[in-house]
């Protein structure tokens, strides 16, 4: 049973088979993509239009960078459910430093140490819930969940449930502003990816982050530090949670702790929807960013469309699991042909 | 001539194959195979993995079709064409090693259901199932409560079912699939008794085992394949493991002990009074850099856990490491590794390899420094050519270095095991039970592996509970029990019964 359900999440063909090649996992999610966009231009002639694309890069970079701060965690067997609190965190960071700068007057002095102390805050959440899991063993579910509370309720203390607002405009330019017709968000998202890919792909903690996810003890026993390597997953989780947290702030020149927190489920979903293991140790990044496209096309389409917002929620839980249950199909008409 | 054990004269053959043949696209899996057994005779199919044995037993059963040309008679009449539900209504039953029962279910009715199968009326007679269940079980001389669910079961009283399964449906020809493999010393026994038990009543028993003594225990002959051909059948009277091992695997094997070695370089490693309460205690002895020390003694004698504390994954609670002249205090494995000290876990399943990740992975996760390139980011191209220089000089049979490990023969798994621990260029390698899970061929590989490695002066720690392992290839040999140190032995000095019988008393 769980042999069928890992194979209905993570659509691999079950344990022992190689792996889809990376080329070809992509491919399958461009066709997607494409098929959709031809669907929605088919039915709207305002789809195939500037302002679909804009709406679509300013909203893509949040979730995106959430499910950035997701997918390393997923990756190493965990989950981080605090994502969404740690962004709002941190985003109260750099809203407390910009207010105590001068508030909408405050200039670039004040807003590069809010910046900084908003990473840092992010990076210090990632590592206390990382050490917990590291030192500990606690399950990270567990452990996150706990981050989680702890966070909410920390953020509605301090700020009596209310939202802390009035930036200066270089704050707001981080969130709607453009380079060269870009929207600053989407340059911000894409350097993450970069990053992300990098440090997946061609570190030596990335490089343990794929074995850890796979069997820990194997991997501690290849002398890897995986109590280090546990710890660090957090902590870029919570430091990309920060980046989230900024660009959110940014975009809706205020901080309220709860923004965002419709985003949680939708970022696992996304992993998956990008071919991450859900028990870990296989994942890319690429797949994972196509896979957040197609939701947001979706989104985006039915929207144009005047579809209701909750129907098209509802379409987003629809496709993923039939995408699963294709792949399942998918994976014995290819078992059996080999 | 190799048939010398197959004369007529014993009286009419159940079952005669001549010239099987069986392909599969382009890969031979049999090729002009001879195959025969007599009412009630006990015999034994013997090759190494993938030699074949598990395409024969299908064609014999009708899951598989032989090629045209071949000769197959049961009793002397013209079987071919056969069909897997013909096979069975003429007594031929196979046992897979996994069993195909049905855990739910209970002993009556997993034993009877094959009789239930298509029976009409269409209604089950629970009476009538247990009637016969406890019937055949009487005549096994074995006693299983009908109903209790399978699943409760031991591994061997589910063989048992299976076997009475077989008998239910008036089996003549029973084939079984490495029953031992998951059973104790104490079980197989008891299952030995039994296949003589089916052999009295005159029903033929065709048994498949990697264990050398037990096949040539349990049957009269023994039919060799190797790499899809028939090598021979040969009478078990007056074989040894030795031969048998040599016609299975195609090469002979070098069954001597070492020369006692003269010369005494100095240690590199001594071990002074180690102790860790509750696993070992008061342990001593050193070991030289170009030395074999093997260590046995029975499972739970404390062998392991002193290896982990040699490898710093535990710590002990008094005692001396002496590395190279010198104090070793280890604060992890990570110490350990960067000293020069290697450990190959006997656990290659969970702790020796990453299993679902690649075979490059593997091979370089213990050396991830070495393959630092520009910007300290890992270079793909260092990997590749550490990966290919491993495999090639270890020489790994692999598809391709990114296939997960998993795909891997229990033989060259444990050659990536020994390459991502030679890659970090230890002085002292620890072997914990390096040939569990490998092919007889593949062990003699992997020690062929170990002695070269000795001559080029690694030290290496075997660990093994089999005392001929140790024996042959070990130039001492320690023996521990209930954690202590009981006695030494130099084999060149002394028999491999004296050691056997030293473990065992």
């Amino acid at each position: 049973m769980k042999q069928i359900l890992a194979q209905l999440l993570s659509g691999k063909p079950g344990p022992g088979a190689a792996s889809v090649p990376a080329a070809r996992e992509n491919l399958a999610l461009v066709a997607v993509l494409f098929g959709l966009v031809v669907l929605f231009s088919a039915i709207s002639d305002r789809f195939l239009t500037g302002a679909t694309f804009a709406s679509i890069a300013y909203q893509l970079p949040e979730l995106g960078l959430l499910t950035l701060a997701m997918l390393i965690p997923i990756l190493s067997g965990g989950l981080n459910l605090a994502v969404t609190f740690s962004a709002n965190i941190s985003g109260l960071v750099l809203a407390w430093v910009l207010m105590w700068g001068g508030g909408a007057d405050a200039g670039l002095t004040a807003l590069i140490p809010a910046i900084i102390l908003a990473l840092v805050s992010g990076a210090v959440i990632g590592w206390v819930l990382g050490a917990v899991v590291a030192y500990t063993g606690a399950h990270p579910i567990l452990a996150s969940l706990a981050m989680m509370i702890f966070l909410r309720g920390l953020g509605e203390f301090l700020t009596r449930g209310g939202s802390v607002s009035g930036f200066p405009p270089e704050v707001t330019w981080l969130g709607q502003g453009n380079v060269m017709g870009i929207p600053v968000p989407l340059v911000i998202f894409a350097l993450c990816v970069g990053i992300w890919a990098l440090i997946l792909t061609r570190t030596r903690l990335g490089f343990a982050i794929y074995q850890l996810g796979s069997n820990l003890e194997a991997t501690r026993y290849s002398g890897i530090n995986t109590r280090w390597a546990l710890t660090m997953v957090y902590v870029l989780s919570g430091i990309m949670c920060a980046v989230a947290g900024i660009v959110m702030a940014s975009r809706f020149n205020s901080v309220r702790v709860g923004h965002g927190e419709a985003y949680l489920l939708i970022t696992v979903l996304a992993c998956f929807l990008g071919r991450v293991d859900p028990f870990g140790g296989f994942g890319r990044v690429a797949p994972v960013i196509l896979a957040l496209v197609i939701l947001q096309v979706i989104g985006s389409g039915l929207n144009l469309l005047g579809t209701n917002q909750h129907l098209a929620t509802a379409l987003w839980g629809g496709i993923l699991i039939s995408v699963m249950v294709m792949r399942f199909i998918w994976g014995r008409v290819a078992g059996r042909m080999r | 001539m190799n048939n010398d054990a197959t004369t007529d004269e014993r009286g009419p053959y159940l079952l005669r194959l001549e010239h099987v043949s069986k392909r599969f696209g382009g890969v031979q899996a049999l090729d002009d195979i001879s195959f025969n057994i007599r009412p009630g005779e006990v015999l034994c199919l013997a090759g190494e993995n993938g030699c074949g044995k598990s395409t024969l037993i299908k064609t014999i059963s009708g899951v598989h079709r032989p090629e045209p040309g071949a000769v197959m008679e049961w009793e002397g009449q013209d079987m071919t064409g056969l069909d897997p539900a013909r096979a069975r209504a003429m007594g031929i039953q196979v046992i897979w090693q996994d069993l195909a029962l049905f855990p739910e279910m209970s002993v009556a009715e997993n034993i009877a259901f094959e009789r239930n199968l298509g029976a009409r009326p269409r209604v089950v007679d629970a009476a009538a199932m247990r009637r016969e269940a406890g019937a055949i079980l009487e005549r096994l001389g074995v006693s299983i409560p009908l109903d209790a669910p399978v699943r409760s079961l031991s591994i061997a009283n589910r063989q048992l079912v299976a076997i009475a399964r077989a008998l239910v449906a008036d089996a003549r020809l029973v084939f079984m699939d490495e029953p031992t493999a998951s059973l104790s010393q104490k079980e197989t026994d008891a299952l030995i008794a039994i296949v003589r038990r089916l052999s009295e009543q005159n029903i033929a028993v065709v048994f498949v085992s990697h264990r050398l003594a037990e096949v040539l225990e349990i049957s009269s002959r023994v039919t060799v394949l190797r790499d899809g051909r028939y090598v021979g059948t040969y009478s078990t009277e007056g074989m040894t493991q030795a031969r048998l091992t040599e016609l299975m695997t195609g090469s002979s094997f070098d069954y001597a002990a070492r020369p006692e070695r003269t010369d005494r370089p100095a240690p590199i490693l001594s071990v002074k009074n180690l102790t860790r309460e509750g696993e070992y205690r008061d342990v001593s002895f050193d070991i030289a850099p170009g030395e074999v020390v093997g260590l046995t003694g029975r499972l739970g004698s404390g062998r392991t856990e002193l290896a982990l504390s040699l490898f710093g994954m535990t710590r002990p609670d008094a005692g001396e490491i002496i590395w190279q002249g010198r104090p070793l205090r280890l604060q992890s494995n990570r110490d350990a590794i960067r000293a020069g000290i290697a450990y190959v876990s006997e656990d290659r399943l969970s702790l020796g390899l990453v299993q679902p990740q690649s075979i490059a992975d593997n091979t370089v996760v213990t050396v991830l420094d070495r393959l630092l390139g520009p910007g300290k980011l890992l270079s793909p191209k260092k990997k590749k050519r550490l990966v290919d220089d491993w495999i090639d000089r270890l020489r790994v049979k692999i598809g391709a270095a990114g296939d997960p490990v998993s795909t891997l023969s229990g033989g060259n798994q444990q050659r990536i095991v020994l390459a991502k621990w030679l890659a970090t260029e230890p002085k002292l390698l620890i072997l914990d039970s390096p040939t569990v899970g490998v092919d007889v061929g593949a062990r003699a590989g992997i020690f062929a592996i170990v002695d070269q490695l000795a001559k080029d002066g690694l030290a290496i720690l075997l660990i093994s509970d089999e005392a001929p392992e140790v024996y042959f290839n070990a130039d001492r040999i320690l023996h521990m029990r209930d954690g202590r140190l009981i006695e030494e032995f130099i084999p060149a000095r002394t028999t491999l019964d004296h050691v056997e019988e030293a473990i065992h008393a």
